[in-house]
């Protein structure tokens, strides 16, 4: 195996597309490391991104955010700004294993794991958030949405890197929350997830919504149905009941040894639920 | 195999060594530089006793690869006395008995500096939940979380 | 012959015992000094790995190592060709060490290789060849005692029956010890009766799965059933948990041309290692020197071998020291996880509530090979109460899963998780208190236990009467809160121990223990050695010696290693007395019988006996060289009298009615120690054990695919209690002394993770009105309660029923 360290986007590119044989980008390492130890993935080249000073920032753009693909999760929740705006999408991140993984783990790197049960991925789903990818052939922008094809894939051709996340403004009257299912208090893999963020009016109804649903399919769910059971409702018990349903019945969800089907079909309701009532008290301030 | 030649400081002291791409820092500490303090219980990230901090950053060393040191800080549970005085918590996790085999407890000793250095005045939920990712199968963490609440009191007094 | 051991006086006081000094190994382990067993290397050292078979059952036809011998760095490969059978007693060990004719289990090593790295060990592992017929498999327990099963070992013949001659003798047999043959009459209701879904009729005389059956008890139980006003009969289900050490298995082991060898590696019985080890590898016992390190944790499950014998084998082949280590994953799929089982209970008592009878049946795997806790668990099923008429049969079944090994009180949580339900079950039936049920049945001394002797003094009572007075028990709860109470048992063992202490020429104090020092046990022998002397607790420095420098020494298990080798200390320290008396008689030129030992001080018996100064431990020990030489004192015994203990816990628990999670919000330990050489050790004992038993009760548990392939071999999805999972447990100690010890300890080790299943069950059930009959009570399972709880109640509505 051989490992490189480019401190420019446009080499670790370079890096990847010459490969001829297995090539992996390296942020945080905590899904790359497990896959390599458990012989699951024997990489030829790794390409260590954490090099790239772009990568590692936080930058204000747009009245919303920037985040390079290599900032960990832990920075995230010690950036005042960003919680503040995001709060749903920081709480989603800060979620990710423990401590020790926080210190490592990127939401860019969640999002091309492409596991169906990522914790940042609903949250960021839920945000509208877009990826700005680089290769050969340049720049271009993806919603978070269409970056995991199946589970472990991603539609990333070949030589092509994210280099950051972008979470856009909010208007007023905005909040956003995650909420995920795991037996334990800490340390499990979500055995549901779910993203909600909306933007209310000031009459008191819901003008915007987002819910996103994470565990309960090959890839993360956005749940337009259940966003329109908010949509114009006061987010009274009736819309959340309608929320509720609309997302057990979006879950095309598996058994296997971390839930049951109808756990996460019950549970993704149950959750989604939470999530919106959280999300309105953030925007409402009440 | 290709051999990564890395030049990188552990617990203050500058160190250089070889390694293959693909080991890890934990491999690196516990194999190539004699530093046994920091245990593998699982090798996935999942257990904490491997647990070191890099650039002041608390992380599994088992994540991290031993390439990956390069020009860095590393500092292990071997850096946390100073010469012949035990670190605070070290006396504390002691007194309160909150180690019975004392596999886990040098991650637990780094993670817990690493929670006071963030937070001088943790609470009981606080210092639970900073150290989730630390596993501990002997003492059911009662005692642990004792032996860092009151290290924690005697640390801020004697600032 | 009767131990003359001399206890001390009632209401004796200690000076040293019953503090809480620090302990000697401290500063080790919390500056990472301290070597465990992966922490050792030796020059030109090579590591070693193991090829593990990725079927669950399967023939080896053959194994071809040439490829893997002909890589470059590989200095040595070991399979079964390398080992001879031998010791009919260690047949099991060896095969499950390295398999032989069949692979048994997904994970049971079929070869080892060893070489200059790593990377280069893997690498040969894959160049190994294995022709292997796959074969059937059977992972359930009572899948396996079903007549089609496949079989494991076609010489393994079920034991504990006795033969009827007749097909209609048979099926009466049958019949009565508890089994019926119509698969359609179990499945119609796996929760009632003990029928074995599927069909099994015990016989001897073809090959099956089941090894053995055990019965223990006394009466009539039809007859006490018979005199019941509420009968409560329930069937439970408990899956496989691992004790879940933070320390992999490692050794180093290091074998010369000579046949001598050293073997350094965590364990709790390195002298059991030795005998082993020695054996395999046909060399004499006293050519094996065996190092005890440090160990990351043990609970029973380093009781046995795994990686040693192929690390010996392997350094005896390449010449070399050569280091092993199991990876996490090994360690789930490859060493001795506990049994999983079935749990039949059935109750009866009267109106006033009074047992009249109590039955149970349990069927338990212990893996590839016999020899699964369910004897224990029969008998420790009934223990915590006074009988009348009590059976407890026991089922020993061999699946296609990792050799069982020991798990802190082996057996016996899984049978009380079955007991305490139902007795909790019952007591709401009849409208008693749990509490005052337990009461009114609970076993004391006097009482003929469930499964044989009477119990002397013994401190079942006092806990429960204990938590009645604790301010947990009558402390508020909030919504979708419950509380759980449970007791539970466990025998305590004795057993071969050796120390010898030696004393310095300043006064100070070398103490040589056998037993590992898996809990903080080395501090507490200092401090009954510290006490017995006279000395300050600082002037002992016991360390765990090797296996060439002591006798044999049973392992750290069954809760002894205080109580043996303490006792060992107790009289290796009245020995050293002695000899220190007869010291100062000679010094004085008086009697030896006219010196007594006082407060570190030899002193004369009386004024008769003459007007001299007391002479310290070190006044005497400076001049040993001129009274006759090094001064020491040993003990060797099989020791007895081990105290049984008894606990009751008190669990609170909180359940999430949308999502059945559930979480623990207050806990506590209320335990007989007999009495409690150092406190903190005891508590800590308590409060692990309640760990891992809330573990068990929630999350843990070993999930195998329809292919007989383990599924969640990490801590990941093994799911252990993290720190935030647990509230602060809270400890009671209880001492009601042991007759059977000098300062009346008991063992303190084992019997706080036998309530936990129940209390945690019982909570639920006070929280979310769910009786729970599986283990773990996983989220999952919980909810479907719920709901199926809510679905009954609606239908009831809908029928016109209140």
């Amino acid at each position: 195996m051989r490992y490189e360290a480019p401190n420019s986007i446009d080499k670790a590119v370079e890096l990847l597309a010459a490969e001829k044989g297995l090539a992996f980008v390296l942020a945080g390492g905590t899904d790359l490391l497990v896959r390599m130890k458990s012989g699951f993935v024997e990489p030829d080249l790794v390409v260590d991104v954490k090099r790239i000073e772009p990568l590692r920032k936080i930058v204000a753009e747009a009245g919303g955010f920037r985040i390079g693909a290599a900032v960990p999760a832990s920075e995230l929740g010690e950036h005042k700004a960003l919680k503040k705006l995001w709060p749903g999408v920081v709480e989603a991140a800060n979620l990710i294993g423990s401590t020790q993984i926080q210190g490592r783990a990127t939401m860019t790197g969640n999002m091309c794991n492409a596991s169906p049960a990522a914790d940042s991925v609903p949250a960021l789903v839920a945000a509208g958030a877009t990826a700005t990818i680089v290769g050969p052939k340049g720049r271009r922008e993806l919603p978070v949405e269409e970056v995991a094809t199946a589970p472990g894939k991603t539609s990333l051709a070949k030589g092509e890197i994210v280099e950051s996340l972008f979470l856009p403004a909010r208007p007023k009257l905005s909040g956003d929350a995650y909420l995920r299912f795991i037996p334990r208090t800490e340390m499990d893999i979500a055995v549901v997830g779910a993203g909600v963020s909306l933007t209310m009016g000031e009459d008191g109804t819901c003008k915007a919504a987002r819910v996103s649903l994470g565990a309960v399919a090959a890839r993360v769910l956005l749940v337009k149905e259940a966003a329109a059971a908010l949509i114009g409702s006061k987010i009274d018990d009736a819309a959340l009941d309608k929320l509720a349903a609309a997302c057990s019945a979006a879950c095309k969800p598996i058994d296997d040894k971390r839930g049951t089907k109808d756990f996460r079909i019950e549970v993704a309701g149950v959750l989604a639920r939470r999530a919106a009532v959280i999300a309105l008290k953030r925007a409402t301030g009440k | 195999m290709t051999s990564v030649h890395v030049s990188t400081t552990i617990n203050g002291d500058a160190v250089e060594y070889l390694c293959d791409a693909e080991e890890t820092l934990l491999d690196v500490l516990r194999d190539r530089l004699a530093l046994t303090g920091s245990k593998e219980g699982c090798g996935t990230g999942d257990c904490g006793a491997c647990s070191v901090t890099l650039d002041g950053r608390l992380v599994c060393s088992c994540l991290v690869l031993g390439a990956e040191a390069e020009g860095r800080t590393v500092n292990t549970i071997e850096g946390i006395a100073q010469g012949d005085k035990l670190h605070p918590l070290q006396r504390k996790f002691i007194e309160h008995a909150a180690l019975q085999c004392g596999i886990c407890t040098p991650g637990f000793l780094v993670a817990s500096k690493a929670l006071l250095e963030k937070n001088p005045d943790p609470t009981e939920t606080e210092i639970r939940y900073w150290l989730a990712g630390n596993l501990c199968r002997c003492t059911g963490y009662d005692k642990i979380v004792r032996a860092v609440t009151s290290a924690a009191a005697e640390m801020r007094e004697t600032r | 012959m009767p131990l003359d051991i001399k206890p001390v006086a009632p209401g004796h006081t200690f000076t040293i015992v019953g503090t809480r000094p620090l302990r000697p190994d401290g500063l080790d382990k919390v500056t990472g000094r301290a070597k465990f067993g992966a922490d050792m290397t030796a020059p030109a050292m090579l590591i070693g790995k193991i090829l593990r078979s990725p079927h669950a059952h399967a023939r080896i036809r053959s194994i071809d190592v040439s490829k893997a011998l002909a890589l470059p760095g590989v200095k040595a490969v070991v399979t079964r060709d390398d080992f001879k059978e031998g010791d009919p007693d260690l047949r099991d060990v060896l095969r499950n060490v390295m398999a032989r004719d069949k692979a048994l289990y997904e994970g049971h090593a079929v070869a080892g290789v060893a070489a200059t790295s790593a990377i280069i060990a893997r690498k040969a592992l894959k160049l190994i060849k294995v022709d292997y017929e796959v074969l059937p498999h059977v992972t359930d327990v009572e899948a396996a005692m079903r007549a089609d099963a496949p079989v494991l070992h076609d010489d393994l013949f079920t034991g504990g029956l006795e033969e009827p001659t007749d097909n209609a003798a048979a099926a009466a047999k049958a019949e009565e010890i508890g089994h019926v043959e119509d698969a359609k009459e179990a499945e119609s209701d796996p929760h009632h009766g003990k029928s074995l879904a599927g069909g099994f009729r015990p016989q001897s005389s073809k090959p099956s799965n089941v090894a053995k059956r055990h019965e223990f008890g006394h009466g009539d139980v039809e007859k006490g059933f018979a005199k019941a006003d509420v009968v409560i009969e329930r069937k439970f289900k408990t899956e496989a948990t691992h004790q879940g050490y933070i320390e992999p298995h490692a050794c180093l082991a290091s074998m010369g041309s000579d046949g001598q060898g050293e073997l350094w590696g965590c364990t709790q019985g390195h002298y059991m290692v030795r005998n082993v080890c020695a054996q395999l590898l046909g060399m004499d016992v006293s050519k094996l020197r065996v190092t005890a390190s440090e160990i990351g944790g043990g609970f029973g499950g380093k009781t046995t071998v795994f990686l040693e014998p192929v690390a010996l084998a392997l350094s005896r082949k390449s010449g070399k020291p050569v280091k092993m280590a199991m990876s996490r994953e090994d360690v789930f799929r490859a060493s001795g996880p506990t049994s999983s089982a079935t749990v039949w209970v059935k109750i009866g008592a009267t109106k006033a509530g009074r047992i009249t009878a109590a039955e149970c049946e349990l069927k338990l795997q212990g893996g590839a090979f016999p020899g699964s806790p369910v004897d224990m668990a029969a008998m420790a099923a009934f223990a915590c109460y006074d009988l009348e008429n009590v059976k407890a049969v026991g089922w020993d079944v061999v699946v296609n899963r990792p050799k069982q090994a020991a798990y802190r009180a082996p057996g016996a949580p899984i049978s009380a998780f079955g007991v305490e339900s139902v007795i909790d079950e019952l007591a709401h039936k009849l409208g008693i208190d749990p509490l005052d049920f337990r009461l009114k049945n609970a076993a004391k001394e006097g009482t003929k236990s469930s499964y044989g002797p009477t119990f002397g003094p013994i401190g079942l009572i006092p806990t429960l009467e204990a938590v009645k007075n604790h301010p947990h028990y009558k402390a508020k709860l909030g919504p979708n809160q419950g509380r759980g109470i449970a007791a539970g048992f466990w025998f305590n063992f004795g057993g071969q121990t050796c120390v010898s202490l030696n004393i310095n020429v300043d006064g100070t104090v070398a103490l040589a223990l056998g037993t590992p020092d898996i809990g903080g046990s080395r501090a507490s022998m200092s401090q009954m050695a510290a006490e017995e002397l006279g000395i300050p607790y600082d002037k002992v420095k016991a360390i765990i010696a090797d296996t060439s420098s002591l006798g044999f020494n049973d392992i750290t298990e069954g809760s002894r290693a205080t109580f043996s080798s303490g006792l060992a200390t107790i009289q290796a320290a009245r020995d050293a007395i002695g000899k220190l008396c007869g010291r100062a008689a000679q010094i004085w030129g008086i009697p030896a019988e006219a010196v007594v030992w006082e407060k570190g001080h030899a002193k004369p018996s009386g004024a008769n006996a003459g007007n001299f100064e007391p002479l310290s431990l070190a006044d005497i020990a400076k001049t040993a060289a001129n009274t006759g030489g090094p001064i020491a004192g040993h003990f060797e015994v099989n020791a007895e009298g081990a105290g049984v203990s008894f606990s009751t816990h008190i669990a609170d628990a909180e359940v999430d009615p949308e999502t059945g999670r559930t979480q623990i919000t207050r806990y506590t330990v209320i335990q007989d120690a007999g009495k409690a050489i150092h406190p903190s050790y005891v508590e800590g004992q308590y409060q692990g054990g309640a760990a891992q038993g809330i573990g068990w009760a929630l999350n843990e548990e070993y999930i195998y695919g329809a292919d007989g392939k383990l599924q969640n071999a990490g801590f990941l999805d093994y799911r252990i209690p993290v720190a935030s999972d647990l509230p602060m447990i809270d400890t009671v100690i209880l001492e009601i002394p042991n007759p059977g010890h000098p300062y009346g300890l008991r063992g303190v080790g084992e019997t706080s993770i036998v309530p936990p299943l129940a209390a945690v069950a019982n909570a639920v059930t006070a929280a979310a009105g769910v009786r729970m009959l599986e283990v773990p009570m996983s989220p999952p399972r919980i909810l479907k309660a719920i709901g199926e709880q809510k679905a009954g109640k609606k239908k009831a509505k809908a029928n016109g029923k209140s």
